[in-house]
């Protein structure tokens, strides 16, 4: 059977339990290379929010709050389906489980959809640094240099969501080929890790980016 | 500059001995620590050679009384060496001794250009008088430069964008490589130049020979009136008043207080948005890319002599 | 002493000999074998450009090379060297082959993030070496603001995308390194039997899984900068260029670390051996890496105390910097106690591990110097610094993994090095170490600058000094590539244990077989149980 053959040992292994428990715990190590990846775009960002505290609040104010609100209670949703999925996997529902991975899927489009459309936006006025960039008001560099930590910062989280679909298709199609059951959905619990990794992400720059004064 | 073999180089400065000392305190440590590892590892190497018929000697592996003592021991000197270090550095890094001599510096690839207070423009070379503290005021035209003085013990990094200070006291009449010591590209290591250290009279003379029109303060003020600033700051409630600013404590529309210290002063001129007074509307323009960076020492040096406060507040 | 069998025994070598059974191969012995080819390559390109800087510093002139070739040769020289030779050097190499053998375990926990690693790595190089035929990058292996971003010509984002690319390899060996010691130990193997290779090569992955991604990001900034001038780090734009020191050196202090740990570790298993002793301290000696992992990611700001940084933070930073020291202190005196009343051999690796010990106590001693602020002030960005990080870099990581080399060499190949030859080797890198660098130290001291393509005459005895002492050195180094590759042919065939060892890695053949251990051992002894193990079979 796929789905035996699939959950067999890896040879290093000793056990599924080694191999599950490895799995995981090389998921958590990469994340936090990951919390590490963003933290410093944190840092930069930090660092000029407190010297430009006008600048920066000023540069908030060409986002759009209610798209990013938007975004964040559809990536929210995702997080909520991405568990679903899980627990469907950890209890051998086949049909649930391509249906949420599905789901997380197409909520994570919307999500990168709404912010295609922001970054269109922003290039139709003119407010993207280094490409397309004319901005008269007040505290020119420092609203420049808002909009490129805010373009840096979502750009990168968006990078890591367009990847994450990736990984969802992969496991949407091993899904559908009956490789997961209650014996084996590693794969699943790890990438959903990695989706909620990349929700909460979000979590912080929404308030960072769309939320200033 | 002599060209004989040697190990340390000459102290010229009221604190070069300060430092010398440190070093050689230091030096006393590694030549204790390294000659002791040293002496230990030779005699277990020699006593503890592999023979024939080799017996366990019993021993035991680990004590931790001894680690204690290796832990502790350590430790403490290296506090020494902290306060020593931190103390000597906070008398190079923090005010100069009042009634220094204020000197600014523009670091560009390849050359420093100095401004003596009075006027005296020079390129590469830097003339001070011994036995009289001088604080350099130096910012960069392009790149990080480092403005070095080995026979001084002093280095600070010269940085585009902002002000950084250093001072110090010659005390012995020399010339003086001064070296950039950030690398800033291609001639890097022919950014070198001389400081020339002259005694009191000779340093009068120098300065009566090189006599110019204009101080820099005068120089700035010049240009003050020429780009008419004073059409506002010289305006009731238009803009803050120039007299007695420098040094004093100013409060923003934000609610801060800072000081009113040269970077101030030249980041006011550049961003005049960054830091507004209090009680002020933000209607200055900005002049950014308008004046060199020896414009702006000038302006500096105009405003401050326009009743200065000292750094302290008095 | 072991005679050829009449039949061919199989083993991770001779398993299969078709190119694509190594170019695709999840064994992590041939990986580490496959870094092994890739990393000297690099250690020889960046050897090469050093000699050329040595010899054009001979002279106080600039006349060998012009300004700007020597400015990308110590460029290419420090980022070769650091991200290319010494980061992978024995993790990828003496990590990737004996973690597992160490552990009890068959392989890693993930054998192709392995071998990808080895791709990646090899891809950052590629990078590397197109930036370099295509004139290199002149902005020092720091890439300081704004030089790097705004006056710089070259090929400065090529460069960097070569070490970002890099970075991930790292990052993808520390991963393997985490899980596989958590996870993977063999029964009876618990945390404080492990050998101290293992704890050495533990902490360096937090290191990297920590400190690594900050590098990427701030290699990032600079791309982004230099591609579209926005002002990250431009002052006239609001930037500011002092924020990239912060951010490189948060990685490339612990960095230094990721370098040295690894050998300490090499360190901790020759000098037991070769004493046949337990050692001494273990747990202090396994926590010291631990510790010294952790306050190294709190000194960063000691490169930084003439950069404009305030006086305050320079201070905690400095106070930060010393305690940084003790741990490493900690590991000299536990290994020197560790000798005492020790039964000892003087084989080519135990004179590596005391090269290093004698070497790296003087540069971390050094190190002090430069934490004492008032002493840096004076010799930051001189030749002092120069020295200190080669005492650690070359005379203590270099040396621990040419020791490690040499000790393994029998597992690794199944073959005995010449003796006699690397003894000689082992001093010719000593002596000529000492001779090219020691010098240094006054010559920072008497306010020679780095990074200078000339310089005032008075310099000019030291200087020579060193050159001749870097000529010795390169023969040191080039006598082991030598004989270690003729030995693959006509070395005498070792047995498992040819030194005596204790360590799970000696008991199974030599070389191993594909999967390790005929059958998962069982751990019941503490580490260095030499009291109780058999005797040396090989007498150097």
């Amino acid at each position: 059977m796929l789905a035996e053959r699939r959950s067999a040992l890896a040879h290093q292994f000793d056990d599924p339990a080694q191999q599950h428990e490895a799995s995981s715990l090389g998921m958590w190590a990469f994340l936090l290379t990951e919390i590490m990846l963003f933290g410093g775009l944190f840092v930069g960002y930090t660092v000029y929010r407190t010297a430009y505290p006008a600048g920066f609040i000023a540069g908030s104010q060409h986002l759009d709050v209610l798209l990013g609100t938007l975004n964040t209670a559809i990536l929210i949703s995702s997080s909520l389906t991405m568990a679903l999925s899980v627990h469907a996997a950890q209890v051998g529902h086949r049909q649930l489980l391509i249906r949420f991975l599905l789901l997380t899927m197409l909520l994570g489009l919307v999500f990168l959809g709404i912010k295609g459309y922001e970054y269109w936006h922003k290039y139709h006025e003119s407010l993207v640094p280094g490409i397309r960039f004319s901005y008269d008001g007040p505290y020119q560099s420092q609203v420049q240099l808002f909009l490129v930590f805010y373009f840096l910062m979502t750009g990168l989280h968006a990078l890591h969501m367009v990847i994450g679909l990736g990984l969802l298709a992969i496991l949407a199609v091993l899904a559908w080929r009956g490789v997961f059951s209650p014996a084996y959905s590693t794969p699943v619990e790890i990438i959903g890790l990695y989706w909620h990794f990349v929700d909460i992400v979000w979590i912080f720059l929404y308030p960072l980016l769309y939320l200033l004064g | 500059m002599e060209s004989y073999f040697r190990l340390f180089p000459e102290q010229a400065s009221t604190i070069a001995g300060r430092v010398d000392g440190l070093y050689a305190f230091l030096i006393g440590v590694t030549v204790f620590f390294a000659g002791l590892i040293f002496l230990l590892l030779l005699s277990f190497l020699l006593k503890y050679r592999r023979r024939p018929g080799h017996i366990h000697l019993p021993h035991r592996e680990g004590n931790n009384w001894l680690e204690a003592v290796w832990i502790l021991i350590p430790l403490a000197l290296t506090m020494v060496i902290f306060v020593w270090g931190a103390r000597l550095y906070a008398t190079v890094m923090l005010d100069p001794p009042a009634g220094a001599l204020e000197v600014y510096a523009v670091g560009k690839q390849w050359m420093w250009k100095f401004q003596h207070p009075d006027g005296q423009r020079e390129i590469d070379e830097l003339h001070v008088p011994v036995g009289h503290p001088v604080q350099m005021t130096m910012t960069s035209q392009d790149v990080i430069h480092s403005f070095f003085v080995p026979a001084f013990r002093i280095k600070m990094d010269v940085v585009p964008g902002r002000y950084t200070t250093i001072w110090f006291e010659a005390s012995k009449p020399g010339v003086y490589h001064l070296f950039c010591a950030e690398y800033c590209g291609t001639a890097h290591s022919g950014m070198h130049g001389r400081v020339v250290a002259l005694p009191p009279t000779q340093y009068q003379e120098w300065l009566s020979s090189n006599r110019v029109v204009e101080s820099m303060a005068s120089t700035g003020a010049r240009i003050f009136q020429q780009m008419g600033c004073g059409s506002c700051h010289d305006a009731e409630g238009l803009a803050p008043p120039m007299a007695g600013v420098f040094g004093s404590s100013v409060t923003l529309a934000s609610g801060d207080r800072v000081l009113a210290d040269e970077g101030y002063i030249r980041e006011s001129i550049l961003d005049p948005r960054a830091k507004i007074v209090a009680g002020y509307a933000p209607i200055m323009p900005t002049f950014q890319g308008q004046f060199s960076e020896e414009e702006l020492s000038q302006l500096v040096a105009y405003i401050k002599s326009l009743g200065k406060q000292s750094a302290d507040g008095s | 002493m072991e005679t050829a069998p009449a039949t061919r025994r199989e083993h991770y070598l001779n398993v299969n000999y078709s190119p694509t059974s190594w170019l695709l191969t999840t064994d992590h012995k041939r990986i580490a074998l496959l870094y092994l080819i890739s990393i000297t390559f690099f250690f020889f390109v960046g050897g090469a450009a050093a000699t050329v800087l040595r010899l054009e510093l001979m002279t106080p002139q600039g006349d060998l090379v012009q300004s700007e070739t020597y400015n990308i040769l110590f460029t290419m020289h420090g980022i070769i060297m650091i991200f290319f030779f010494l980061i992978p050097s024995i993790p990828a190499v003496l990590g990737n082959f004996l973690v597992p053998l160490m552990i009890g375990a068959r392989d890693l926990a993930f054998p192709r993030l392995n071998l990808l690693s080895w791709y990646v790595f090899n891809l950052g190089g590629l990078c590397t070496i197109i930036a370099i035929a295509g004139g290199g990058v002149d902005t020092g292996w720091t890439f300081y603001t704004p030089y790097s971003t705004t006056y710089a010509n070259g090929y400065v984002i090529l460069t960097a995308l070569g070490v970002f690319i890099a970075g991930f390899s790292s990052i993808l060996t520390a991963l393997n390194f985490i899980v596989t010691i958590h996870t993977m130990r063999a029964p009876g193997l618990t945390w404080f039997r492990l050998p101290l290779f293992i704890w050495a090569h533990y902490a360096t992955s937090i290191i990297i899984i920590l400190g690594t991604p900050v590098l990427a990001i701030a290699i990032a900034l600079v791309a982004v900068e230099r591609l579209f001038h926005v002002g990250i780090f431009d002052p006239a734009l609001g930037g500011d260029p002092v924020l990239f020191q912060h951010l490189f050196w948060f990685y490339s202090h612990p960095a230094v670390y990721i370098m040295v740990l690894p050998s300490m570790g090499v360190v901790s298993e020759l000098i037991t051996c070769f004493a046949r002793k337990r050692i001494f301290g273990y747990t202090f000696i396994a926590l010291s890496s631990i510790a010294i992992a952790v306050l190294g990611f709190f000194v960063w700001g000691h490169h930084m105390f003439v950069s404009s940084q305030s006086v305050y933070a320079s201070m905690v930073f400095s106070f930060l910097s010393m305690l940084v020291a003790i741990p490493s202190a900690v590991k000299v005196f536990n290994w020197t106690a560790t000798l005492y009343k020790g039964s000892i051999a003087y084989d080519a690796p135990l004179l590596y591990a005391l090269g290093f010990i004698g070497l790296f106590t003087i540069g971390g001693l050094t190190g002090l110097f430069l934490a004492a602020l008032a002493i840096d002030v004076h010799v930051h960005d001189t030749y002092f610094v120069v020295a200190h990080f080669h005492y650690i870099m070359v005379g203590g990581t270099v040396m621990g993994y040419l020791g490690g080399i040499h000790y393994w060499w029998p597992k690794i190949s199944g073959r005995l090095y010449p003796e006699g030859w690397a003894k000689f080797a082992a001093l010719m890198v000593f002596v000529g170490f000492n001779l090219t660098f020691f010098p240094q130290f006054v010559l920072g001291y008497l306010g020679m600058p780095r990074r200078y393509h000339a310089y005032p005459d008075e310099f000019q005895v030291l200087h020579v000094m060193s050159s001749a002492g870097a000529s010795i050195l390169a023969v040191g180094y080039l006598v082991p590539l030598v004989y270690l590759l003729w030995s693959l042919r006509y070395g005498a065939l070792a047995g498992p244990n040819p030194w005596g060892a204790t360590g799970l890695e000696w008991q199974t053949p030599s070389p191993p077989p594909t999967d390790n251990f005929a059958a998962t051992p069982v751990v019941t002894q503490p580490p260095y149980a030499y009291d109780t193990q058999e005797e040396a079979t090989h007498v150097g």
